[in-house]
């Protein structure tokens, strides 16, 4: 059996065979999707916190149904973001969540390397939820579970991912999962939003959208925060569509089976039409269905769960 | 009180002895140095296989008092640096309240002489309140005692200011300490930008961020002709300005820390906020450029940056945590290990870099053996290994990332003006 270790922090800790066992799983896990009663006992007894300190409806909603229906006892923390101002300590959080027993905590946090402090600190398992500019291992998970669906395979695939790699956690876990799974992997966007070193993590950078996606099988598409504008990385928005806006020109002159991803929530009209995102070719919704299939995966393989097959047993 | 130091190789280079020898003090100077002394030499103290060389001198730390003992005092904080082997060391001004006053001055000469355990060299500030504005009265605490003047923490953004304050210290030839990040550039940076930052997702400082002001304060150095040292270079970039601007004749000088030559932004990997200081751990090219600099003399000064900070300061999140890391008791040995063990520097290079350079930088005396100077000496052992255990660490602050490293040479007594103050781990 191929064992998960304690913590899912990022992708760039695991193997290929190790991602590849979660796809397995997660494909698994799918199949309750189609059942009338939506429950397993899975996790039966397991208790899992979910400890956001940044706000977020998808991912975390994502989590808790994916714990619910295997029957853990889920249980959701906000910490706002100003008791972090009024000096509560991290450190002093998460030993408190260890004392009361908790089994399983999925984190966010604004601030990268703190999933990494919090699974330093105690002995339960920490799943990132996605930290900073760091890692956000569960998406790039399920947008490789829906490209392995979607397209039968993930190695030997071009994936295109466009738009800010600077701040993109999910850039950054989706790089390492698609070439350890044989993908080529070509990033895009304004050279303001490239980060150093980027070459060096194997990918080919692009600041030309139209070239980059000449011969993409899968592009996936990033928010643009909005909230980072202050910073200036780019003039304006309209600005930046026309760079590096996925549209239905840029749909019509690519692969006719071009399979279009985006993490949500989408600036339609930015970073991606409204068309597009809507289109045959793309494969948003799905990617929020998997993410459930994806995230119970998880909890069943990293709470110790043993084979695949039984994991809706 | 009399004592000589007996069959030692003696490492003096300011002083131009070179060689086994013996070395005779009385009265806290040096009373004479030669191969042989016979007759009259007070207590003997057996230094065969050892070096004996003059005390360190850093130019560079924070002892946090007044303002936050918690993380350090004059006390603690002078004593580790004995146990590292220094006899003097200059502390910067960005106490609570800031040294920018001779209030504060005259206060850390006083806690100096009460409780230190070795010279205690005040900086005081460049300007008020370190807010970069206006002049903080330099006349007043160069009259108390300042050795030199510096924002440290914090950069003079304002060239208008740095200009008129590098003027002004002309009248007291006393140097400019420059602390160099433009923070515009470094923005809300915690690590170097580069491959590790963006591995680890922290908000990168670019070297661009040090070089910019180096370069802008090599020319105001140059116009003023002011006494100019930079702190701390980080970035080969850094090194080649200053390189370039010394070939032409501008009197600057400049210092680097054992942490800068010894470590990379790729320890940060563990988010460990230790490796957290600023400026930040920098990439293996900018490492070896630093050497290179060390070497050819670029940088003239070995310095600490010895910056305590408590366990609950450090215990956090990486980019909550404040900047800084202890220095002075792993200074030597991390020197020692860095750059002698491996060939990089000779024993006299090193011991001109942390004696005699910081002296002449402050214009005190110290950093030499010869007879009439102050009988600041280090007996010291290069061929002992050790490791730093966080229980031995006499600073109030634990903040190393040399915990647990194996380091070369190690120091086995210091005399600070002729007094035995630190023998084989036991302070007098």
């Amino acid at each position: 059996m191929i064992q998960l270790p304690k913590d899912l922090l990022g992708l760039r800790e695991l193997s290929a065979e190790q991602i590849e066992n979660i796809l397995e799983t997660a494909a698994v896990c799918k199949d309750i999707f189609n059942r009338d009663i939506k429950k397993v006992p899975t996790l039966r007894g397991k208790t899992v916190v979910t400890l956001f300190f940044e706000p977020s409806t998808r991912t975390r909603t994502s989590f808790e149904i994916a714990a619910k229906w295997m029957s853990a006892d889920a249980v959701n923390l906000t910490v706002a973001s100003s008791s972090v101002a009024k000096g509560e300590s991290f450190v002093d959080t998460a030993r408190t969540l260890e004392a009361m027993g908790v089994d399983v905590i999925i984190i966010r946090h604004s601030l990268a390397g703190t999933p990494r402090l919090l699974a330093d600190s105690i002995g339960a398992h920490v799943i990132n939820a996605g930290d900073g500019a760091h890692e956000h291992p569960t998406q790039a998970l399920l947008d490789l579970f829906t490209i392995q669906q979607k397209k039968g395979k993930i190695a030997g695939l071009k994936v295109t991912i466009v738009g800010d790699i600077l701040h993109s956690r999910v850039a950054k876990s989706n790089i390492y999962g698609l070439i350890k799974m044989g993908a080529q992997v070509t990033v895009v966007g304004p050279p303001t939003l490239l980060p150093r070193g980027l070459a060096e993590m194997g990918v080919t950078i692009e600041t030309n959208l139209d070239k980059a996606l000449t011969e993409a099988d899968v592009v996936n598409i990033l928010r643009i925060q909005l909230e980072r504008q202050t910073k200036a990385y780019f003039p304006t928005l309209k600005e930046y569509s026309r760079l590096f806006g996925m549209n239905c020109i840029r749909l019509e002159r690519a692969k006719p089976d071009l399979l279009v991803l985006h993490p949500g929530p989408a600036n339609l009209g930015v970073e991606i039409s409204e068309e597009v995102s809507v289109h045959s070719q793309s494969a948003i919704t799905e990617q929020v269905t998997n993410g459930v299939a994806v995230r119970m995966a998880l909890l069943y393989l990293l709470t110790g769960g043993g084979s695949k097959d039984a994991a809706l047993h | 009180m009399r004592h000589c130091i007996k069959g030692g190789q003696i490492i003096d280079p300011a002083g131009g002895y070179m060689g086994i020898g013996d070395l005779l003090m009385d009265s806290g100077k040096i009373i004479q140095v030669a191969p042989e002394l016979s007759g009259n030499e007070g207590e003997i103290i057996d230094a065969r296989g050892k070096m004996v060389i003059p005390g360190l001198i850093d130019l560079h730390s924070h002892l946090r008092e007044p303002g936050r003992e918690d993380e350090e005092t004059v006390a603690s904080g002078t004593k580790a640096a004995l146990k590292g082997g220094f006899t003097a060391i200059a502390c910067m001004a960005n106490t609570n309240p800031v040294a920018d006053n001779p209030v504060v001055i005259d206060y850390l000469y006083h806690q100096a002489k009460e409780k230190g355990y070795v010279k205690v060299y005040p900086v005081g500030a460049v300007t008020k309140g370190l807010q970069g504005e206006e002049l903080a009265e330099m006349g007043e605490m160069a009259a108390a005692g300042a050795v030199a003047f510096s924002d440290d923490g914090k950069t003079i953004t304002n060239a208008a200011v740095l200009r008129t304050a590098c003027e002004y210290s002309t009248l007291f030839n006393l140097p400019i300490l420059l602390h160099e990040e433009e923070p515009k550039l470094a923005g809300s940076g915690v690590m170097h930008e580069g491959y590790w930052s963006t591995i680890l997702g922290l908000p990168g400082i670019p070297s661009l961020a040090e070089d910019v002001m180096t370069a802008r304060d090599l020319l105001i150095a140059e116009f003023t002709k002011a006494k100019v040292h930079f702190c701390h270079v980080s970035t080969k970039g850094s090194v080649e300005l200053i390189r370039q601007a010394k070939s032409r004749g501008v009197k600057v000088t400049a210092e680097a820390t054992p942490h800068h030559f010894s470590l990379t932004d790729e320890s940060i990997q563990g988010y460990d906020p230790v490796y957290r200081v600023s400026p930040p751990l920098r990439s293996a090219e900018d490492v070896q450029a630093l050497k290179e600099g060390l070497k050819d003399g670029t940088i003239d000064a070995i310095a600490t940056d010895h910056a305590p900070h408590t366990l609950e300061e450090k215990h956090r999140e990486f980019s909550l945590a404040p900047t800084g890391m202890i220095g002075f008791e792993t200074a030597l040995g991390v020197a020692w290990t860095e750059l002698v063990e491996t060939g990089w520097l000779t024993p006299e290079q090193l011991v001109m870099k942390m004696s005699a350079n910081p002296a002449r930088i402050i214009n005190r005396s110290g950093g030499s053996l010869k007879p009439g100077e102050p009988a600041d000496v280090v007996l010291f052992d290069p061929r002992q290994d050790w490791v730093l255990e966080k229980s031995q660490i006499v600073s109030q602050s634990k903040n190393s990332p040399f915990i647990g490293r194996r380091l070369t040479g190690r120091i086995e007594a210091v005399w600070v003006d002729g007094v035995l103050k630190y023998s084989k781990e036991r302070f007098a």
